[in-house]
């Protein structure tokens, strides 16, 4: 019987951080160098959890699909990264991003978890600069910082639109600097699919090396998951295509708790869907809402061009419902308030879906350099897509599913249920609660790696000095690698006549639809039929061509949609559960009559977490959120 | 429209590989040219022949998986555009479109479309860095940095590692690669205690992986999808030469 314990240290909120820092155990550096450690995933967490554990002499393996470690998907974020350093004397301050969290979160995120990745966001910024992380300057040489939505204060770090591409570079070169000084071992285009429990330890991971087929068998005394969220699980998303739930369903197969796994943030400001053929949402960053405004036309089906539509004609529909936040309200608001104006009637576009993200008054008032030097990559890649030149015309953009706040359940320690194996960045559920705030990510995933995990890993490590290699003949690696091969096989012998990805696409229709923006009960039942239904046709009838040996992408495809469906079953089952709406979560039945989300704490300030037992029925576990510090309000944006 | 594709056909590294050419009908102008190969590979799949492999994640410009080589171009006609950004709308109707590997010494044929990079990487390990331990750093504003400089050394910072200028030099020469990253450094105070030692570190790296020297054709400028400026060669020529002359010793 699992029993949910968070360990969140006692005392007062400012303090619990760093006495329980100074509580924990460490490990001598003649013993670090005797202790394995795998982290799978190479992005803003993994890279940085992995140079820093290599930093302090442990031997360190890491894992990623991609040919080199450079490439995770962290590289796209555009944005910004967040810190608490009041440079801009505007009030912040830790505990305002913590609260700005919290409230963002919809409530339902863990108050002491938060309250330290506000706490370490200024050493993130500071390791960052000294590591050459070229973030925009002033004029006088100093930092310079902008706004993001659902915020009052200017507090996000930025590098042109190329934030994730920056502070990844960074990681990676820390990285790569361990990767020569022998502490750490890189193994690139590797699938991780199954973690490796022995005596109740997390003791390895089995891998299918991408290029040559091979099964492999990997050892530590300790393995972090870095793996990053599973937007893809819509087809359509913001997620780079290879991004993918399987790590993480299979150590949630093997006992971790999985938490929250309906929490998907919708990001209002996606190029909009254009095409059939489309593999792809590109986002536009939300720091465009800086100086975008958001419109549609106040005439219904209105097919003019925008810019023949005049001012009187136009509905700035999030500065007229949300006058104190205006444009730069949170993400789920925004998303919600699009869909809401498309369903009815006002939408941009051919297809109706979309809604207009305008620049010209901000390029009168500003000049068009000044956008440029601000967002010149992002309009570059609007234009190269759209073919549309967002200089001369509004932008149309819609919501896209992008950034999953629910992952694997951990404790203050991020560790999950089964001891030993950590999850960190975005693939843990800890800090962003039902919504996550703009350029926060970025935050907790080099917060995590660099400042979090090297102290709570140590003092778990702390009692495996005596536990010799851990030997990768164990009947438990076999069996692993028996389920494994077994499933690859499975997958190869159904030989029907559809592929990999057609199946995908149906699923994130499904998902889109029923388990999307806006959600009911009614709907979240039969969006459960119908992913049983493609799950069985897909064990049918899915055709991968191609052979398990050797580099075979539609394996690879065939793998992950395959977990697709089982995480999208348990999306659906997560959010019929919970009878309220709270942040990304907006359940249909429960809101006020001007259509803000309703919250209910008094039944559902808890975080589900949900244990594998077998893939339809599985046991929910609740760890209730005791908020000590912030008062439970409801999120007013007005 | 409909186009002919020849498309370069390899097994694995040890396959001699060969042309293959395919007659694709109704491709949509607004489709990527990764969305025409997806379409492509739908085709083949549903004919029972294995699909074209290719290197792709975030098809949108910046992770730098994708790199074709186009109608005898890295990442194809479109100047300042990644493999993933291409849109059909620039090829013609009835076309024929050549698609092949990075063709480089120091990038082996892995399979069809993808080649091994991770020279490329060995290049970072050798020097690609500034040697700051996690938790040693102090207050991010503690060092003031002329704007100037700091924007120069993100212009250098915007390569995705593609490969591309490798594929586009006729000596497959890495110079851009690494002139970018020695610059992106170096332009900063952080980076300067190690600039000698870097530069030195990274050229030699270079030629030790085989890349081939440069004789400043520059086609690796043009090709390059992130507009990364051949200038920071020019800089790093001079940075590599008072190194030697300095003779801060290389350890
Ligand atoms: C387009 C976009 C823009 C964004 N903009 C911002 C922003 O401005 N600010 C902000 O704070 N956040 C932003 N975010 C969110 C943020 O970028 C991500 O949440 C964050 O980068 C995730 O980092 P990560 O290290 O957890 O995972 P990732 O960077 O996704 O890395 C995952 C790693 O795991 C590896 N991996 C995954 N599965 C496997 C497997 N099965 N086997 C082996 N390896 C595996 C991958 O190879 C990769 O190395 C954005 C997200 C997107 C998609
Ligand atoms: S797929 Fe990422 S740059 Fe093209």
């Amino acid at each position: 019987m699992i029993k949910l314990d968070s360990k969140i240290p006692p005392g007062p909120l400012a303090n619990k951080w760093s006495d329980y820092k100074s509580s924990l155990r460490l490990v001598n550096p003649a013993n670090k160098k005797k202790l394995e450690i795998i982290v799978v995933g190479t992005g803003l967490a993994g890279a940085s959890a992995a140079s820093s554990l290599g930093e302090l002499g442990y031997n360190v393996k890491v894992f990623c699909f991609q040919d080199s470690p450079r490439r995770a998907h962290s590289v796209a974020a555009q944005g910004g990264i967040n810190a608490a350093k009041n440079y801009k004397n505007d009030g912040d301050s830790i505990y305002r991003l913590f609260v700005d969290m919290v409230k963002g979160g919809d409530y339902r995120a863990r108050e002491a978890n938060v309250y330290r990745a506000a706490e370490v966001s200024n050493s993130v910024i500071d390791h960052y600069t000294a590591i050459g992380v070229p973030f925009a300057r002033d004029y006088g040489g100093l930092l310079d910082t902008r706004s993001f939505g659902g915020v009052q204060v200017s507090r996000t770090f930025y590098a042109k639109g190329q934030t994730g591409q920056q502070c990844l570079l960074g990681s990676y070169s820390a990285l790569c600097r361990q990767i020569s000084k022998g502490t750490v071992k890189m193994f690139p285009r590797r699938d991780m699919l199954d973690v490796v429990v022995v005596d109740g330890k997390a003791r390895g991971i089995i891998t299918r090396n991408l290029i040559t087929g091979e099964i492999e068998r990997h050892s530590a005394h300790a393995v972090v998951l870095a793996t990053g969220g599973y937007g893809t699980v819509f087809y359509l998303s913001t997620l780079a295509l290879g991004s993918n739930a399987s790590a993480a369903w299979s150590a949630y197969k093997q006992g971790a708790l999985f938490a929250n796994p309906s929490f998907i943030q919708i990001h209002p400001t996606s190029i909009p869907v254009l095409n059939d053929y489309q593999s792809k949402l590109t986002l536009m960053s939300e720091s465009l809402r800086n100086d975008g405004r958001v419109w549609v036309s106040k005439v219904e089906k209105d097919k003019r061009h925008p810019n023949d539509i005049s001012e009187e004609e136009r509905d700035y529909y999030l500065e007229r419902r949300y006058p104190a936040f205006g444009n730069l309200v949170p993400r789920d608001v925004a998303s919600r308030a699009a869909k809401e104006r498309c369903d009815a009637g006002f939408g941009a576009g051919d297809t109706g879906l979309s809604v207009y993200l305008d620049f010209s008054q901000a390029i009168a008032k500003q000049g068009q350099k000044a956008i440029e030097n601000k967002y010149g990559n992002l309009f570059e890649m609007y234009e190269k897509i759209t073919g549309v030149n967002p200089y001369k015309e509004p932008m149309r953009i819609y919501p896209a599913g992008h950034y999953t706040m629910g992952g694997l359940w951990v404790d203050y320690n991020l560790m999950t249920t089964i001891p030993g194996l950590f999850a960190i960045g975005e693939a843990n559920f800890s800090d962003h609660g039902a919504n996550r705030l703009g350029a926060s990510s970025l935050m907790q995933c080099a917060g995590d790696g660099f400042f979090i995990i090297p102290y709570t890993i140590t003092d778990y490590l702390s009692d495996e000095i005596k536990t010799p290699k851990i030997p990768t003949d164990k009947d438990e690696f076999a069996v692993a690698e028996k389920r494994v091969r077994e499933r690859i096989e499975k997958i190869l012998n159904v030989n029907g006549a559809k592929t990999a990805s057609s199946f995908h696409k149906r699923l994130g229709k499904i998902l889109w639809d029923y388990c999307g923006m806006i959600r009911n009960a009614e709907g979240l039942k039969k969006g459960l039929e119908l992913v049983d239904e493609l799950e069985a046709e897909f064990w049918k009838s899915v055709k991968v061509t191609g052979t398990k040996d050797g580099l075979n992408q539609e394996l690879e495809k065939a793998l992950r949609v395959a977990d697709f469906f089982e995480i999208g079953k348990l999306m659906c089952i997560d959010a019929l559960n919970r009878d309220e709406s709270c942040g990304a979560h907006f359940r249909e039945e429960y809101q006020t009559p001007q259509g803000e989300a309703m919250r209910n704490d008094e039944k559902f300030a808890f975080v589900a977490a949900w244990e594998y037992k077998g893939s339809n029925s599985p046991e929910l576990h609740k760890e209730e959120l005791k908020y000590e510090f912030v008062q439970l309000k409801a999120r007013d944006y007005k | 429209m409909d186009i002919k594709l020849k498309i370069w056909r390899q097994k694995d590294a040890a396959d001699k590989g060969k042309f293959e050419t395919y007659d694709l009908k109704e491709v949509s102008p607004e489709m990527s040219f990764l969305e025409m190969m997806d379409y492509l590979n739908s085709k083949l799949i549903s004919e029972g022949k294995e699909p074209v492999a290719f290197d792709h994640d975030c098809r949108e410009g910046i992770c730098g998986s994708c790199g074709i080589y186009i109608n005898g171009r890295p990442h194809g006609p479109e100047r300042g555009t990644t493999t993933c950004e291409l849109r059909m709308r620039f090829f013609k109707n009835n076309e024929t479109i050549v698609v092949e590997p990075w063709r480089s010494r120091a990038f082996p044929v892995i399979k069809d479309l993808i080649v091994d990079r991770t020279s490329l990487d060995e290049i970072i390990k050798a020097g690609g860095f500034i040697s700051v331990d996690t938790g040693s750093a102090k207050d991010a504003n503690c060092i003031p940095i002329p704007k100037n400089n700091s924007d120069k050394a993100f212009d250098a910072a915007v390569c995705v590692g593609c490969g591309a200028c490798v594929a586009a030099c006729k000596n497959s020469s890495a110079m851009l690669f690494v002139a970018a990253k020695v610059a992106q450094m170096g332009l900063l105070p952080q980076g300067k205690v190690e600039a000698s030692i870097r530069v030195q570190k990274m050229v030699e790296k270079m030629d030790e992986l085989g890349f081939g020297f440069c004789s400043n054709i520059l086609a690796c400028e043009y090709d390059c999808p992130k507009h990364v400026s051949s200038e920071f060669i020019a800089k790093m020529n001079r940075d590599f030469f008072s190194s030697k002359v300095c003779k801060q010793k290389v350890i």
